[in-house]
């Protein structure tokens, strides 16, 4: 099974190595981007669009297969009213933390051990929208 | 080579290598970049509780739950290996602005005075590292994404309700930034 996944540790490592060194698991960089005083986020995450915007139409339009030779297909996202209330909700705490879900690893990864509760809470955040799934407007 | 790698990256090499991950991922395996759901599959495998959000083949999608070892053991290399030797440099608005309103250490990637374990037992510290943590994952998981899946993943491929997420993502950081922050800075 480790083998069978060893391209997406290899792959997951080099991320975390990018996500360190471009900054995005900075507190600063984040307090930065949502008070508008640098253009270092909006320019990490405006590049990383638009190249992956270009790499999905060069899949698509030259046919790309996977290593394997499987069709690549992507799910389309369907609109939900959870995009805006559970956005806003993610956005808070995004400003708070300084982390979305990626930067938490990268973070606990760097030696910020007390990261590890933060992750376990928004385990814990995960688990309690799925038990009040049902009641919340989706 | 090392000392190349070590110095601060452009945003634009930074924002290109963080793109390629999209169609790396897609061509690795034929997976979507996205990182919050990896925390729905640790809800899947040890606490389903009987939930149905939770009753699902998890181990079909366990390639997330790797990826995102391989994230932990990136960022050990990131800030041993590779690290910056100097503090990273942010806009000096930016640190007039925290050091008015009580941050201190300015000297790694998290202000200690926040992110610390003794801090955790005080009302500040469970807001920043408890709370915040638990709107982290309740809202993605509610919006169906974070920003790897949404503002990455979901506006590369050109999709509208990514596109509200993402938009909605900036005005509850911006709400929480200008307006509740400055609070819960001073508490």
């Amino acid at each position: 099974m480790i083998l069978k996944n060893l391209k997406y540790i290899i792959a997951g490592t080099l991320f975390g190595i990018i996500a360190v060194k471009s900054e995005i698991i900075s507190w600063f960089r984040i307090q930065e981007m949502f008070r508008l005083t640098s253009f270092h986020m909006y320019g990490v995450i405006g590049t990383a669009v638009i190249v992956g915007m270009i790499s999905i139409q060069i899949i698509k339009r030259l046919n790309i297969k996977t290593l394997s030779g499987e069709k690549i297909s992507i799910a389309p996202k369907s609109f939900q009213k959870g995009q805006i209330y559970g956005g806003l909700i993610f956005g808070f705490g995004w400003a708070i933390t300084g982390a979305c879900p990626g930067p938490l690893f990268a973070q606990i990864g760097s030696g910020f051990g007390v990261i590890t509760v933060t992750l376990l809470s928004a385990i814990f955040g995960t688990w309690v929208y799925g038990y009040f799934k049902n009641k919340l407007p989706n | 080579m090392l000392e190349f790698l070590r110095q601060p990256w452009h945003w634009s090499i930074s924002g290109l290598l963080i793109g390629l991950t999209v169609p790396i991922l897609l061509i690795l395996g034929n997976k979507s970049f996205g990182i919050s759901s990896t925390l729905r599959q640790v809800c899947a495998a040890c606490i389903p509780a009987n939930i149905d959000f939770f009753k699902y083949d998890w181990k079909k999608d366990s390639w997330n739950l790797f990826f995102v070892i391989g994230i932990v053991l990136g960022g050990f290399i990131g800030n041993s290996l590779l690290s910056n030797p100097n503090t990273i440099v942010i806009s000096a608005q930016t640190q007039q602005e925290l050091m008015a309103l009580g941050i201190k250490d300015f000297s790694g990637l998290l202000p200690t005075d926040l992110f610390n374990l003794q801090n955790l037992f005080t009302l500040k510290g469970f807001i920043f590292i408890v709370l915040g943590g638990f709107l982290v994952g309740f809202g993605t998981r509610w919006a169906g994404g974070c920003t790897s899946g949404h503002a990455i993943m979901g506006l590369s491929n050109l999709q509208i309700p990514s596109l509200i997420a993402t938009i909605c993502f900036m005005v509850g950081g911006f709400v929480m930034t200008w307006l509740i922050l400055p609070f819960l800075l001073t508490l």
